[in-house]
């Protein structure tokens, strides 16, 4: 019989705000222990915790940004247990009325499209940090009351790699939108895994085992690669598998069994008495609306579309926004859109980081770069001197044209005067001429630099290799 | 009123309570009383009132995204047991 695994996941990202969810000590990864905590974060009894408007917005943006909704009615709930890293006893998240609700992600999957649908994202709060020691665990809570963004999948996932892939577009989206800084490193995401397998045609899932605080994207495709066979192996044997929550080992390359159905948690949700409703009103959510960015994968497709792009420069203006729209103001002037991408990844790109130049400094406007081009394309000046040309533009910002002029960089297509460089170029290299008759091709190479360097780099590159053959056979 | 059953031993245990056996049938007892209390609501016809998390009419309570500063460490830790290193000291954590 024919397997299959279905999978979802929980993304907890923590939300790029200056400070934490319900009170104002900094959200700051790496200051030392507990200097980042007041009464509120501490879970002291008798304090308010107040939302976090600019966390709120967040949330509702990444609705947006994944396509989803920001619902009219939004509240928060206690989550009830016991842990040393939860200082109140209760996580505070949004249990049955979330922020926002649906959406999808779209991204590139093996040559073709791969989409996961989104339940929900919910705002919560990050708890606090333990280290383990030889005979006791040590508690920060740094990171208790920073907020998290979790992000709900439909089990819509069907392989390791499909996996990968939604995690890394959803983490491009939520860099890109500004929603969180994503540092793997600094634990800024973590996932748990939901798991099951059953026979292809089968419409009822088979027993949901997760796999908690993943904390690579990597250590996720390597988990469902083991936890996937292990799953398969033991049904397919005739074996039952039974709800539970098991641990990566990222050193064995296993998954082990950490609690099983019976000792699964009864959190006890109830609202949270404390905070209140959050009802966006219709400004609010087209304030919102007004934030939304244009997705890199819609990016990168709008670019190789309209501006026939391949898709490693349109990756590259994805990465770098600033440096694409720059490529955009200068491509909107040029028939040559490729000439331009080349010129602004492979020329302009070095010399500001030569330079040490922003964009904003750049002294010729877009379009000058869109004119030199076409003194290119029109036959006008040589590529040589186009680079003179580009230098001397980002030096002083004179237009492409001006600078031709005053230097007199013309290219030269006067057969006479390229016949006379050719002549000469000949008589002072002898070898070279015999060797080309004699069957050298490179020769010609050697004799075409040595007509070039004659005609300070002006002559017209064509015309050149079109006479010296022609005289070389004569 | 039927009174409401209740799992005193399973509550008390995810409260992390200890009871012993006549605490438990004194707990049993309240809290069955408390719940048919409570259940004097199932008398009332509710089908045209909105279930709602708050009794106060109040919504979009937020503050701004500032950082407003945190307590010394010592003041943080002085009430724990035991710490170490600026952390919070607890039995091992093991899962
Ligand atoms: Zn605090």
């Amino acid at each position: 019989m024919e397997y299959e695994a279905v999978i979802g996941l929980e993304t907890h990202v923590q939300l790029k705000t200056l400070s934490k969810m319900w009170c104002g000590c900094a959200n700051e990864f790496g200051a030392e222990p507990n200097t980042n905590v007041c009464p509120i974060c501490l879970g002291m009894p008798g304090v308010l915790p107040v939302a976090n408007e600019e966390a709120l917005r967040l949330t509702a943006l990444t609705g947006l940004l994944l396509n989803g909704r920001i619902t009219p009615f939004a509240k928060f709930d206690r989550k009830n247990y016991f842990y040393p890293d939860a200082s109140k006893n209760y996580q505070v998240t949004q249990y049955d009325q979330p922020s926002t609700l649906g959406g999808f992600v779209e991204f590139e999957l093996n040559g073709g499209m791969g989409r996961v649908e989104i339940t929900r994202a919910h705002l919560e709060e990050d708890v606090g940090k333990s280290t383990h020691f030889d005979r006791f665990s040590g508690v920060d809570f740094n990171r208790a009351g920073v907020p998290l963004l979790e992000i709900v999948s439909e089990p819509v996932i069907t392989s390791p790699d499909m996996a990968y892939e939604y995690l890394n577009a959803l983490k491009e989206i939520l860099v890109y939108g500004g929603i969180s800084d994503c540092d793997m490193e600094k634990g800024m995401v973590r996932c748990d895994v939901n798991i099951s397998v059953r026979p292809v045609g089968q419409k009822e899932l088979g027993a949901k085992i997760e796999i908690k605080n993943m904390n690579s994207f990597s250590g996720v495709r390597h988990a469902l690669e083991y936890e996937i066979p292990r799953q398969i192996g033991v049904v397919s044997k005739g074996g039952k598998l039974s709800q539970e929550t098991r641990r990566w080992d990222d050193v064995t390359g296993m998954t082990e069994t950490m609690r099983s159905k019976e000792q699964a948690h009864d959190y006890r949700y109830f609202p949270e008495p404390d905070l209140m409703p959050f009802v966006p009103d219709e400004p609010y959510i087209a304030s919102i609306k007004a934030c939304v960015v244009e997705l890199p994968l819609a990016r990168k497709q709008r670019f190789m579309r309209d501006y026939q792009l391949p898709a490693s420069d349109a990756q590259t203006f994805v990465w770098d926004v600033p440096l694409g729209g720059y490529f955009e103001s200068a491509a909107k002037a040029s028939k040559s859109p490729k000439a331009v991408a080349n010129w602004v990844i492979n020329n302009l790109r070095a010399r500001l980081t030569e330079t040490k130049t922003t964009l904003a400094e750049i002294k010729f406007p877009p379009a000058a770069l869109a004119e030199l081009i076409d003194l290119v394309d029109s036959g006008k000046i040589s590529s040589r001197i186009a680079q003179d040309v580009f230098a001397e533009m980002f030096n002083t910002g004179e237009a492409p044209a001006v600078i031709v002029q005053k230097k007199g960089l013309l290219q030269v297509s006067d057969t006479g005067a390229i016949e006379k460089f050719c002549d000469e170029a000949i008589a002072a290299n002898p070898k070279s001429a015999e060797d080309f008759r004699a069957g050298k091709v490179a020769a010609l190479n050697f004799l075409k630099g040595q007509v070039m360097k004659l005609s300070k780099g002006k002559a017209n590159t064509n015309l050149i290799g079109e006479i010296l053959e022609k005289k070389l056979k004569a | 009123m039927a009174a409401v059953e209740i799992d005193v031993n399973y509550v008390a245990h995810l409260a992390r309570l200890s009871l012993t056996p006549e605490e438990t049938q004194r707990v049993s007892t309240q809290l069955g009383n408390i719940l048919a209390f409570i259940d004097k609501l199932s008398e009332v016809d509710v089908s045209k009132v909105e279930p709602t998390a708050h009794a106060v009419p109040l919504v979009n309570v937020t503050r701004p995204d500032v950082v407003t500063g945190s307590l010394p460490t010592a003041e943080a830790l002085r009430n724990a047991p035991t710490k170490a290193n600026g952390l919070f000291v607890v039995p091992k954590i093991v899962e």
